[in-house]
């Protein structure tokens, strides 16, 4: 476990230096990757345990709008602050509709958990204080009063991805080998066993839930601060497609898989944007066929199948 | 004698149909009572209720003489009343192993912990230990799926009695096990059963396991007690008979418990 944290900080390390080192269109691509990478690591913890949510959208939107709307109305720039409130909000409201969406399953999970992202969209989009459908930009963010200008401006964002990447991915690993972790994949198998054994089945999910949002609000702090504006579309539908595009892509099989994912779909989508303007979604569904029928798995099992000699 | 478990007037109905009713059975520490009845007599939703699975329409559920009814599973198994399942209910795409440690991990917790790793030496020795008292050490790193009939009633049962319950109800714990194998499993379980010092009451219709391990039989038909008494005399009883086991059974019982 020890050797596993250590690495996990040393890719941190590395991958902090070498941003130093890197163009900005680069750093500013794997920001918006890692911060959808870490909304991903909390669909990991529900679709581990057999739900998948086409609503993650719902936090990663109210991450960032909490980011937009503190900067502006408390008048504050302090990343860590503003990222800590957008944690502490999305979790409150999951609290709350934890407590419906932990009673359903399957289909209706995915789609109650969708109408509720759907319904800050609507909120948003009506919401002319906030920009309506335009949105507003966000200020740049301040680190103890410090922010980096010209060539490295995108570094402080960059750098809170990469240390919310590294502190997450460390839960997430020691997560998933706890007995709550292990519990996720027993519900996912069989919730009456898990009963009869002496845990409660809402129980998992809710706390499931909550960690999934916090993650999502983390994620949609760091876009806002990444990115200088936000707007509704972050809550869209199509937005939480695309976390579970990138759980399938990258793999649930380990708390690396969401981040492999997420670096993956935005390198493809800005290639396939370069290449083909009219058509670039085209070539991202071929991706995820491609992927679906070769590594059903996703591309983390690829790395287990050269490393441990699993199959496929 | 001291009851551990009591039924007054238990009853469950769906709709208009009459699943149980007055149901009025008591289970005393130590015993191994036996149920027996044909499909559709109240045998599983009479456990179903005393478990919490299924809340009854009335009657009461007595433990140590205070009320049950109304608690929900994980309150009931807590309590000291456990149970298997007719079809073993275990974690089939995970591995025996992974199944055990998943029990060890929710009995130990009553707050799951999110960052202590379950899988650490000493739990995985005591899932060995586990394992090895039911004789399926050799199946650990197997996937529930793959596994024998027979070794997932096991695992199943061996689950169950991880929390030393003070009551164990089995459903049917040798069905769908073959012929050969049913009184191995038997003699397992009853062999963990006794040194836990656990009552157990169990569903099953093969008379020949019915005569061999229990000390007290029940009989159930159409949702009710038709007869509840010493094996012999049970399944001496015209009305068994008829109703139940039918009248060609050719088994000499005082021999069968003698041999258990």
């Amino acid at each position: 476990m020890k050797y596993a944290t250590t690495m996990i900080v040393g890719a941190g390390i590395a991958l902090l230096a070498a941003g130093l080192f890197m163009p900005g269109w680069l750093t500013f691509l794997l920001t918006l990757a890692f911060a959808k990478g870490l909304v991903v690591m909390g669909l990991l913890l529900l679709m581990r345990a057999g739900l998948v949510s086409f609503g993650q959208g719902l936090y990663y939107c109210l991450g960032a709008y909490c980011v937009g709307i503190a900067g502006d109305y408390f008048e504050t720039q302090n990343a860590l602050l503003l990222l800590l409130l957008a944690i502490v909000v999305c979790v409150a409201l999951a609290a709350v509709i934890g407590l419906l969406l932990c009673r359903y399953r399957d289909i209706f999970f995915a789609m109650f958990s969708m109408a509720f992202s759907m319904i800050l969209y609507g909120v948003l989009v009506k919401s002319s204080a906030f920009g309506s459908s335009d949105g507003f930009n966000v200020k740049p963010p301040l680190l103890f009063g410090w922010t980096p200008t010209g060539e490295s401006g995108p570094f402080l964002a960059y750098g809170l991805a990469v240390v919310a990447l590294v502190g997450v991915g460390i839960f997430v690993w020691r997560y998933l080998r706890s007995p709550m972790g292990y519990a996720g994949e027993a519900v996912r198998e069989n919730e009456i066993r898990v009963e009869y054994l002496g845990a409660s089945v809402r129980r998992i999910i809710y706390t499931k839930y909550l960690l999934a949002a916090a993650m999502a609000g983390l994620g949609g702090g760091i876009t806002a601060l990444a990115a200088g504006h936000i707007d509704p579309e972050m809550a869209y539908w199509t937005t939480s497609g695309e976390f579970v595009f990138i759980a399938l892509m990258g793999g649930v099989g380990h708390a690396a898989g969401p981040v492999i994912g997420a670096v993956l779909f935005e390198l493809l989508r800005t290639y396939a944007f370069q290449i083909s303007p009219y058509t670039w979604q085209m070539i991202l569904g071929i991706a995820l066929l491609v992927i679906i029928l070769y590594l059903p798995k996703g591309v983390w099992s690829l790395v287990e199948r050269v490393t441990k000699g699993k199959p496929l | 004698m001291n009851a551990l478990l009591e039924t007054r007037s238990l009853a469950r109905n769906f709709g208009a149909v009459t699943a149980a009713a007055d149901i009025d059975v008591t289970i005393n520490a130590g015993e191994i009572v036996g149920v027996i009845g044909s499909n559709g007599a109240g045998k599983t939703t009479f456990i179903n209720m005393v478990t919490g699975y299924l809340a009854p329409s009335s009657g009461e559920i007595l433990f140590k003489g205070k009320s049950i009814v109304g608690k929900n599973p994980r309150q009931v198994m807590r309590a000291g009343i456990c149970r298997s399942f007719q079809v073993a209910q275990l974690f089939p795409e995970l591995t025996v192993l992974d199944n055990v440690l998943i029990a060890y991990g929710i009995m130990k917790h009553k707050i799951l912990p999110l960052m202590s790793p379950l899988a650490t030496k000493a739990n995985i020795q005591q899932a060995e230990q586990l394992l090895e008292e039911y004789g399926i050490t050799s199946y650990m790193a197997e996937t529930v799926v793959t596994l024998p009939q027979g070794v997932r009633k096991l695992l199943d049962i061996a689950l169950a009695m991880l929390r030393k319950p003070e009551i164990l109800l089995l459903d049917e714990p040798t069905s769908g096990v073959a012929i050969d194998d049913k009184f191995e499993l038997m003699d397992t379980v009853m062999r963990a059963v006794r040194k836990s010092g656990a009552a157990v009451l169990f569903v099953e219709h093969d008379m020949e396991v019915i005569a061999r391990y229990s000390t007290r039989l029940i009989a159930f038909y159409d949702g009710r007690v038709l007869a509840d008494g010493a094996v012999s005399e049970v399944m001496g009883d015209e009305k068994v008979k008829e109703l139940v086991t039918g009248h060609h059974l050719d088994i000499d019982y005082e021999r069968e418990v003698e041999h258990a």
